[in-house]
């Protein structure tokens, strides 16, 4: 180590997994269903894109990715919810990895909804 | 990138009760899932909750799995990891709420405690130092090789109020700035990891738990009073922590924290290892820099002091595990920001080892100042089985009894001394109505008796002296004017021994004299032990009106004392049996058989 700088450029790196690792009550949260119908139905790569997504764009301090049982609308399965605290909660439905970055940067980053994708427009 | 994170403890306390199998079943599972590109599993140092171990914590939900057996992990990986539904019937049952579940943090064990020392424990992975970076790790050592000067480092430490956590609260600041005044070609850095106090397990933790907040500690005061080499003493006894602490080394030479020209600033430090062999001399300060040095482990007058000559006749610092985690801190957040923790002389927070007769046995960090009833029913949960507090004793061999009339003292170094006993390193153990304050005296100076290492007189013959003493009282021969010469002996040894040891040893004799006197004089005057612990003062008696003649006592017994009498109780179908006292040892094997508690002690 000859400098701070290559001090700093570790911490940053480190810093993205560290950060799963601690609650933080003020976050967003981008809720997956992961019951059977959900796995069943693609699931896991939404949840994971979400996770990449959201670490490309460094915002694992703010935004919490998890996982949730079954809501009870198995025909719209994959479905997410996004909750920001202070607005009300918004669930997507049938979702796959592709849309996933167009939620992150305009809900989450912007707070735009992307109506489009939500269970309103698809019933 | 990983979506969720699986602690899983690796401290002492869970690694014993299988941690690390579980760990191994958990990354086998997780494959079995295909899940290994999405959870991660890291092992990680101690949660602080003991009682409740193996503990594991999933992240991002923060789900706190206590006692988990190798047999839950299937359910864990496919309910939670897989398919994100929390396992609540495995979770610490003060976390589950009716239909929600609460922080681990707003639990009670957790919401009064506020972990400095201990801030990286059961966070990072203990073996990874970028985990340690990620955390502001090695930054307060950037900011003092490039911001600060050596006295600025030393005037920070003074500001912050720090006082040593072995347990004399000498100033560390002070410590620092006698050893920098001195002029020498070599100076030494110490750490004084050889806990040695029964029950006390904090260093032990820290070192597991965040080995390189230590080595970085240990570099900063390195510049601070101009030494370029540091020495950790640690108990070989200690594998895992001695394991890590190796490894730490190993990383922080990798990355040049250590070694030469450390942020290239001309600066060198490097830091070796030596494991004390157990002698519980040896984490006093001159006997463990003899032990350096590779002499038996044994104290030497003072002054010179290690300031001016310690380790191989240069001058030295030693400060504990526990004082070097918090200097890293002080130094990035500020001393005001330490100063403003804890009581006006004692500032920052301070890690108990809990331990004894306590519902959450584990290790707290609280401030300074904190009352022993918050941590004795409020984090540690209160007494098992409804049972009555009695005592705690804290300082290990070197501290005293607390009785329930202090249980409201702001615990700080001052205000334990003045209540005769003292803070110590940190252990506090619990002890309720079952226990017998002659007896705890007594094991504590059979343990100093034992690790006197001999050298002084008034150490080596007035201890056993004074345990010989106590062995007649709890034996039934004592008198009253035993307790007389006891005291004054005790007096005798404290003024006159050479080191700490025997400074302090006479401390739990004193302590239970000054609040326990009754049950002293109940062992000498009415030949009873009111708690029923010593055995030479027990008698067992079978109530032959509530015995039914099943003969269980009597097949259990190791001595053939019991046998059958001719007496058979109105309504009872066979005789009555009977204790024969010239045979009977006081094993107590006839009460816990009994079913029907015909057999009484006292």
């Amino acid at each position: 180590m000859k400098s701070l700088a290559e001090l700093q450029a570790i911490r940053e790196r480190a810093k993205a997994e560290l950060n799963l690792r601690k609650e933080n009550p003020n976050s967003a949260r981008v809720l997956v269903g992961m019951a059977t119908c959900g796995i069943a139905a693609g699931a896991r790569p939404v949840l994971n894109a979400f996770t990449e997504e959201i670490a490309k764009r460094g915002l694992q301090e703010d935004i919490t990715v998890t996982q949730t049982g079954c809501i009870g609308i198995c025909q719209f399965e994959p479905v997410v919810e996004v909750e920001i605290p202070g607005e009300e909660k918004v669930t997507y439905v049938k979702m796959t990895p592709e849309k996933v970055a167009r939620v992150v940067n305009d809900h989450l980053v912007n707070k735009n909804v992307v109506t489009e994708y939500t269970i309103g427009a698809n019933t | 990138m990983y979506r969720s994170n699986v602690l899983v403890c690796g401290g002492t306390g869970c690694t014993s009760s299988d941690s690390l199998k579980i760990v191994e079943k958990l990354k086998e599972e997780i494959k079995n899932n295909g899940l290994e590109k999405e959870v991660n599993v890291i092992t990680t140092g101690c949660f602080g909750l003991c009682a409740l171990g193996p503990i594991m914590v999933v992240y991002p939900e923060g789900s706190f799995y206590s006692m988990v057996k190798i047999e839950d992990i299937p359910e864990i990986v496919e309910e939670h990891l897989l398919k994100g539904r929390i396992v609540t019937r495995l979770l610490y049952q003060e976390t589950v709420e009716e239909d929600t579940i609460k922080s681990l943090n707003k639990t009670a064990f957790y919401a009064k405690q506020n972990r400095v020392a201990l801030r990286n424990c059961g966070v990072i992975d203990p073996e990874k130092i970028d985990d340690y970076i990620a955390q502001d790790g090695y930054a307060a050592l950037g900011k003092v090789l490039t911001e600060m000067k050596p006295e600025e480092v030393i005037q920070t430490i003074l500001d912050s109020g720090l006082r040593g956590r072995g347990g004399a609260g000498f100033p560390t600041g002070l410590k620092w700035k006698f050893a920098a005044a001195n002029d020498a070609d070599q100076k030494y850095v110490c750490c004084n990891a050889d806990e040695g106090d029964p029950g006390a397990f904090m260093d032990r933790s820290v070192l597991e738990g965040d080995p390189h907040a230590v080595l970085e500690a240990m570099a900063i005061a390195g510049y601070a009073i101009g030494a370029s080499q540091g020495y950790i003493y640690v108990r070989a006894e200690y594998p895992i922590a001695v394991k890590r602490l190796q490894i730490a080394i190993e990383q922080a030479h990798e990355y040049g924290l250590l070694g030469d020209d450390i942020f290239g600033t001309g600066f060198n430090f490097d830091i070796k290892l030596r494991l004390g062999a157990g002698a519980f001399v040896c984490g006093e300060e001159t006997s463990l820099m003899t032990s350096i040095e590779g002499k038996r482990g044994e104290p030497r007058p003072r002054p010179p002091f290690p300031a001016l000559k310690g380790l191989y006749q240069k001058p030295t610092i030693l400060n504990n595990v526990e004082t070097y985690a918090n200097v890293a801190q002080i130094i990035l957040k500020g001393p005001e920001w330490f100063a403003s923790m804890g009581t006006e002389k004692s500032k920052g927070t301070k890690v108990f080892a809990l331990g004894g007769k306590i519902n959450h046995t584990g290790l707290v960090e609280v401030p300074m100042g904190t009352t022993l009833r918050e941590i004795v029913y409020e984090i540690g949960g209160g007494i098992p089985n409804g049972k009555k507090f009695k005592a705690a004793q804290t300082g290990g061999p070197s501290g005293g009894c607390i009785p329930e009339e202090h249980l409201d003292v702001k615990i700080d170094y001052d205000n334990l001394i003045e209540i005769g006993s003292m803070m110590g390193s940190g252990g506090l153990i619990v002890m309720d109505e079952d226990n017998c304050m002659v007896d705890v005296a007594k094991f504590f100076l059979e343990f100093t008796v034992d690790e006197s290492c001999g050298k002084c007189t008034p150490c080596r013959i007035g201890t056993k002296r004074l345990l010989e003493m106590l062995e007649k009282i709890t034996n039934g021969q004592g008198t009253l004017e035993m307790l007389d010469e006891m005291e004054e002996l005790c007096y005798y040894i404290k003024a006159n021994s050479l080191c700490g040891l025997g400074q302090t040893a006479p401390n739990p004799v004193l302590s239970t004299l000054r609040y326990f006197k009754d049950e002293y004089i109940a062992h000498v005057v009415d030949k009873k032990c009111p708690a029923g612990v010593c055995k030479n003062l027990l008698e067992f008696n079978i109530d032959r009106d509530k015995c039914i003649g099943c003969g269980m006592c009597s097949r259990k017994c190791p001595v053939s004392a019991i046998s059958v009498t001719d007496y058979t109780a109105p309504g009872k179908k066979k005789p009555a049996y009977a204790i024969d006292h010239s045979k009977c040892i006081k094993c107590g094997a006839c009460i816990d058989t009994c079913k029907f508690k015909a057999v009484s002690k006292g």
